[in-house]
């Protein structure tokens, strides 16, 4: 009895100390990225034909050395994990916004339009929404806010399903048939009792959607449907570095390894949250 | 009695995708008709009797409910309409001379993703807690995160550039080994998904009691693995077929940019960046077709497969 007890404690204790060790890589890439330029002596589009593709080096401050305009890498770096990191945060609050309502509504009120609610769920989840995304960004040239928006459209579908089923396991529970028997309406329920039960698996969640996010953004960006030059994103910068790989490696190798230490800080740091706040018996 | 209710199941959910179906085709329809400029946009106004003509020749003049109504007649029909930008083709000649290399090379990646990405589920599920374990699971979550458009790059760069092992592009080659690098970077991360996967589902497996019997039995692991626990530790997998699939899709259109697969992913990208709009319509509808398809197959498999799920 006691024995798997502890090993439950040690995994626990084990997925803590990767979220803490994940959230403070992630607060160290963000503080660089907003610092960084500041740093620097070099503009972000500042052209220079004389120094273009430079190698890395301590000297003149390129530390990532330069493009193939000659613009410093170091500084068009971090103003992409900037904007990445940006667009990723504000698309996965735009899908939080959107799948709790969604969810809660649906899962409060539930019966027929808890099941009209979820069937549009389903049909929106069999569409292949990327090549729509790319559609989108086609038709209505490609602005900044409608990528914002495009991804939050996609990734709202999974955090109502999820709010939708906290809500209808909460709904019976003694506080919110309490609320109910004294007369608090269900708006007042949903904002007041359901909504603050949910945050922890919302916030779980979360963790899982902003890399989803960055790497759609991304995607968009390095097929060029993305952010517009001179602005930079990391996918925007490996789609250079792609172009130069063979004449200069690292215009290609820092923006992707960036990206990829990212994205794999978040993964690792939602995978830790997830098992931190996992009840269920079966250990992961 | 049990056959039949799967056979229901099925059809109930092939109903069911056809409402979804039209409404992809209405959608798109209605995007591509509402999107600003158009391939005929010269910085000189053509003569009225000129943009009369074309209009006609690309069904423009009708009443928007009409030209809805005959796209989707000529659909009934394999017929997609002319290409804006390669006059002499009709979209359906594009597709059908891209398609079927993107497919062959989405197959092969599937299937290599499936095997592979199981076979690592399975071993790091019965080496659990052990460094064998912690390793695959290490490198499943680095397969993750790591994107497709950067690991194809960099496959390019260490084995076609720097080892010079294969060829670097699709024209630099006619051979089968010109496969091999695309596949690779399209597998990747399925297979890393799917190992994670596979070991989530067979621990859950191996600790039940029965499994816990049959261990008790004195039964070797390999046997109990192979003739207990494999079947129910699957099932999971079969769910994840439909988003392994999507999955592969996207990831065709970065790598056939990639590697200059003349495929439908890229053709798809080029078309959308010259604004083809008759082509970049024709193509989503067949992605979302293909998704809704497989993942309707996938549906009716689990039905017969899992009891359970047909009394939803």
């Amino acid at each position: 009895m006691s024995a798997p007890r502890y090993a439950e404690l040690r995994a626990r204790l084990r997925s803590s100390r990767v979220v803490l060790v994940m959230t403070a890589a992630l607060v160290v890439i963000a503080l660089f990225a907003l610092a960084g330029p500041l740093i620097s002596p070099h503009s972000y589009q500042t052209t220079a034909l004389d120094t273009k593709l430079a190698a890395p080096s301590l000297s003149d401050a390129r530390w990532f050395g330069t493009d193939e305009l000659g613009r410093d890498l170091f500084v068009r770096s971090m103003l992409g994990v900037r904007v990445s990191l940006l667009v990723a945060v504000i698309a996965s609050l735009v899908s939080l916004v959107i799948g709790v309502l969604y969810g809660a509504v649906a899962g409060y009120v539930g019966g027929r339009l808890d099941a009209a609610m979820m069937r549009i769920v389903d049909t929106l989840y069999a569409l292949p929404f990327v090549f729509f995304v790319i559609l989108l960004t086609v038709y209505f040239d490609r602005n900044f806010f409608l990528i914002f928006v495009a991804i939050g459209a996609i990734n709202w579908l999974d955090m109502a399903r999820i709010v939708r089923g906290q809500t209808i396991s909460l709904k019976e529970r003694e506080f919110v048939q309490a609320a109910r028997l004294s007369g608090v309406s269900s708006r007042g329920i949903i904002a007041r009792h359901i909504a603050p039960n949910v945050a922890g698996v919302v916030i779980v969640y979360l963790t899982l959607t902003v890399p989803q996010a960055l790497l759609f953004e991304s995607f968009l960006s390095f097929l060029g449907l993305g952010v517009q030059e001179p602005q930079a994103s990391l996918g925007a910068l490996v789609n250079d570095g792609v172009r130069q790989m063979e004449q200069a490696p690292w215009v290609l190798l820092i923006p992707g390894t960036l990206l990829a230490v990212i994205l794999l800080c978040f993964n690792f740091l939602g995978d830790g949250l997830r098992d931190a706040f996992d009840t269920r018996e079966t250990p992961r | 009695m049990q056959q039949q209710g799967a056979i229901v199941y099925a059809l109930m959910r092939l109903a069911s995708a056809i409402p979804t179906l039209l409404l992809v085709i209405v959608l798109a329809f209605l995007m591509m008709r509402a999107a600003p400029g158009g391939p005929f946009d010269d910085q000189r106004a053509l003569p009225a009797e000129t943009a009369a003509n074309i209009e006609r020749a690309y069904d423009l003049e009708a009443p928007l409910h009409r030209q809805l109504w005959s796209y989707i007649g000529g659909i009934l029909k394999g017929d997609l309409g002319p290409s804006y930008r390669y006059p002499d083709y009709s979209v359906s000649e594009l597709i059908a001379s891209a398609l079927p290399l993107s497919a062959q090379i989405g197959a092969i990646s599937l299937a290599v993703s499936l095997l592979v990405g199981s076979l690592a589920g399975v071993w790091a599920a019965v080496r659990r807690n052990t460094l064998t374990d912690r390793l695959v699971s290490a490198v499943a979550m680095t397969g993750i995160s790591v994107p497709v458009f950067v690991v194809a790059p960099l496959l390019v760069l260490v084995f076609a550039v720097q080892l010079d092992w294969f060829p670097a592009s699709w024209a630099g080659s006619t051979g089968a080994e010109r496969l091999l690098l695309p596949v690779v970077a399209l597998s990747l991360p399925q297979i890393a998904y799917v190992a994670r996967l596979m070991r989530v589902s067979m621990i859950e497996v191996l600790s039940s009691d029965y499994i816990r019997a049959a261990r008790a039995q004195g039964l070797p692991t390999a046997t109990i693995v192979t003739a207990h626990a494999l079947r129910p530790a699957v099932l999971p997998l079969l769910s994840y077929l439909g988003p392994a699939i999507a999955a592969v899709l996207t990831g065709s259109v970065v790598v056939e940019q990639i590697f200059g697969v003349p495929g439908l992913g890229q053709l798809f990208v080029r078309a959308a960046l010259n604004r083809d709009y008759p082509l970049v319509l024709g193509i989503v509808i067949l992605y979302a077709v293909l998704v809704i398809a497989l993942n309707l197959i996938v549906d009716i498999l689990y039905g017969f497969v899992d009891p359970r799920i047909r009394r939803r």
